[in-house]
């Protein structure tokens, strides 16, 4: 009754899978070293470092963008419980994933949110590419994931990214879609290129939704540490992870709440910075 | 040569001007564009001179294209058809970059809505203009101070926008348009977002600081009362047809055709003209001398007043009738100085309604005379009465809508 569609597109699939890890295998090597510098450092930094001197960092951080020293307080005090549940050396190695992911997430997404801003050419391309992105289970791209970089923390930053990226084009997208229309009017009158509109005018004022964006990319990246831990990230998601193959759910949870602790210690942040930038814009024009 | 020049400009907006435009040319009004094309006819074939110096009025209804006409002086909107000459150059054939030096440089604009950067203090936002051509902070921040001061916000400079009043709002926008020193000031609706009182406020600061500055307005406005208020002259734009532009007194006392004069049927004439359009030229001037010889001068002049003047200028006003029957009496003075009433004098550029209660007290025409002491007319009570009395006696023309005022 059917047509035999799935086998072919299987086939096709691997043939072109492998084909870009003969032809393309060393490129994708390159762009994986790079990646593993920057997270090897990063990771370094935070593990080596005096826990103390973390725990103030994230006081520090928190107070500046919020400017609140209960908040601050809180927020060292979340870190502090990570400690004390014994998970502090896998928080550092969830932490530095996260941070790159998060980083590559803001490199692609943001320009990629403007230029959809701009062109209705562009986000008609783009959004059902975002659209598939979000709904395509991770463990379908893990694979020729894996294929490429080998199993371990690239793959896992990759996934995390594809998964993560997404809102944070579309939130960009919708805040610079949303300055008035009257204000870029207004720049463009006084003769303002291309360039200033946007640095000056477009970004400053879509910074609370790009904020926002940047939260929920985040909060996804988050999401993702578990199946992470699958393909060889360690950290925190590994935790759960072993919890779960050793059917010891003392240790799932730990791993669990550890996950939830660092969830609300970068929510609170970005979102405290988010909605200081925010005090000037809310009742302007 | 006129600064501005718009030649045979329209604009189509939708999804194909070309199209468009060759039906428009064939006869196709808007409404029949809008409904056999979806597309719609902005401007068609407007063609406006303005002089340098000028206040420039664009008067029309919501929707008559008056935004879309000031946008093309500026190219924030280029046109389908047409050319715009500003100094008798073609500035649609500006490349982006000759562009952009254009409007940091000739143009700048206040905007209906105040277009102010919300994230920016007030003097950021003055200072804006000169911070997007490159100017040093320091130099920039100073010409931006003087202008906050000037349009009286001073203590305001490190408010943001949303902290101040629309009317403070408007001032930052006007400031930030005339700290660039471009000689040519678009504003579009610039006034209408603000209350009566303000609003009134800003005009007569327009207008003193054009008076001050000279440089050339074009300004924006749905408002009738504003427009004769403050223009050196009036285009009346209706459905992207200008339909008639001239004076105010023009476009009061001669409406081109059926939707001006019903535009200006309700219109306060004694507040909105001035003297000089009700004033005669007077065709008599007699200097201090006898009665007889006075008579003399006004019979042959055919002249039933006189304005009589001494060596240090305007000294009153006599009529034919008054000097006859003084040369009847017995006792009455015989030279002319002493019998000529000192009627108050009024600038040509006086709203007729401060006039009014003078005309009728005076028992004299009264004179017209100018800031350098010349006598340039007479005012009759007569000609004032005409003049108000004349838009009872039209009918209004069926069929017109006027401006909308059925708020309630
Ligand atoms: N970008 C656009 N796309 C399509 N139609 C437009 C566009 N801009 C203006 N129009 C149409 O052109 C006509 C003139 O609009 P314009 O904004 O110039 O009117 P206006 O006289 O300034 O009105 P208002 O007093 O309401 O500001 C209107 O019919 C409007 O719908
Ligand atoms: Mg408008």
């Amino acid at each position: 009754m059917f047509p035999d569609l799935g086998g072919p597109l299987r086939q096709a699939t691997n043939r072109l899978v492998e084909h870009i890890v003969v032809a393309y295998g060393d490129g994708f090597e390159a762009l994986a070293d790079t990646i593993l510098v920057v997270l090897v450092a990063i990771e370094r930094t935070l593990r080596e470092a005096h826990p103390a001197f973390v725990l103030a960092a994230i006081g520090l951080l928190a107070f500046l963008a919020a400017r609140r020293i209960v908040l601050a307080l809180t927020m060292v005090a979340c870190a502090y419980v990570i400690g004390a549940l014994g998970l502090w050396d896998q928080a550092m190695q969830t932490v530095a994933i996260m941070v790159v992911s998060v980083l590559l997430s803001i490199l692609i997404g943001i320009p990629l949110g403007i230029a959809s801003a701009r062109s209705n050419r562009v986000r008609a391309t783009i959004n059902p590419v975002l659209d598939l992105m979000q709904t395509i289970p991770s463990f379908v791209y893990l694979i020729p994931a894996a294929m490429l970089f080998g199993l371990g923390k690239v793959p896992a930053i990759l996934a995390t990214v594809i998964y993560a990226t997404p809102p944070l084009i579309r939130l960009t997208d919708l805040g610079i879609r949303e300055v008035d229309r009257e204000v870029v009017e207004a720049s463009r009158a006084f003769g303002a290129t291309r360039w200033q509109i946007l640095t000056g005018v477009q970004v400053p004022l879509a910074l609370p939704s790009i904020m926002q964006g940047i939260n929920q990319t985040m909060m996804m990246a988050l999401a993702m540490v578990v199946i992470a831990s699958m393909i060889g990230a360690r950290g925190v998601g590994e935790t759960v992870l072993l919890g779960l193959q050793r059917g010891d759910s003392g240790q799932g949870l730990l791993g669990g709440l550890a996950i939830v602790l660092l969830a609300i210690v970068f929510d609170r942040i970005t979102q405290a910075y988010g909605s200081r930038v925010q005090t000037h814009r809310a009742a302007g024009a | 040569m006129a600064l501005i020049e718009l030649r045979h400009v329209t604009k189509i907006f939708g999804r194909a001007p070309r199209e468009g435009l060759a039906r428009v040319r064939a006869g196709v009004g808007k409404e029949q564009l809008l409904a056999e094309t979806g597309m719609v006819l902005g401007l068609h074939d407007v063609n406006l001179a303005i002089e340098p110096g000028e206040i420039f009025v664009v008067m029309g209804l919501s929707g008559s294209g008056k935004s879309t006409l000031i946008r093309h002086l500026n190219r924030l909107i280029d046109p389908t058809d047409g050319e715009v000459l500003v100094d008798g150059e073609d500035i649609l054939t500006f490349s982006a970059r000759a562009l952009e030096a254009f409007r940091r440089r000739r143009m700048s604009m206040v905007f209906q809505r105040f277009g102010l950067m919300p994230h920016r203090t007030v003097l950021a936002n003055v200072a804006y203009g000169l911070e997007v051509r490159g100017e040093a902070r320091r130099a920039r921040e100073r010409t931006a101070r003087d202008w906050v001061e000037r349009v009286g916000l001073a203590g305001y400079e490190d408010s943001y926008p949303h902290q101040l009043s629309g009317g403070m709002q408007q001032r930052v926008g006007l400031a930030r348009a005339l700290a660039t020193g471009a000689d040519i000031l678009l504003m579009d609706e610039a006034f209408s977002a603000l209350d009566p009182l303000i609003r009134s406020q800003m005009q007569d600061q327009l207008i003193a600081l054009q008076a001050e500055l000279n440089r050339t307005v074009v300004f924006i406005t749905h408002d009738l009362d504003e427009a004769l208020r403050i223009g050196t002259r009036i285009a009346i734009l209706k459905d992207g047809v200008v339909v008639q532009v001239g004076t105010p007194a023009e476009i009061l006392l001669a409406p081109a055709d059926d939707y001006v004069a019903a535009f200006v049927r309700d219109v306060n004439r004694a507040r909105a003209l001035t003297v000089e359009a009700v004033m005669k030229p007077p065709v008599c001037r007699l200097t201090d001398e006898t009665l007889d010889r006075a008579l003399a001068e006004m019979r042959r002049h055919g002249a039933a007043e006189a304005v009589v003047m001494a060596a240090d200028g305007y000294r009153g006003v006599v009529t034919a009738a008054k000097v006859e029957a003084a040369l009847q009496a017995k006792g009455a003075p015989r030279r002319l100085a002493e019998l000529a009433v000192a009627a108050p004098t009024f600038t040509p550029d006086t709203p007729i309604e401060r006039l009014v209660p003078a005309a009728l007290q005076a028992g004299v025409p009264l004179p017209v005379v100018d800031e350098a002491g010349n006598v340039k007319g007479l005012v009759t009570p007569e000609a004032v009465g005409k003049m108000l009395a004349e838009r009872e006696a039209e009918t209004a023309p069926a069929g017109i809508e006027t401006k909308p005022r059925d708020a309630a």
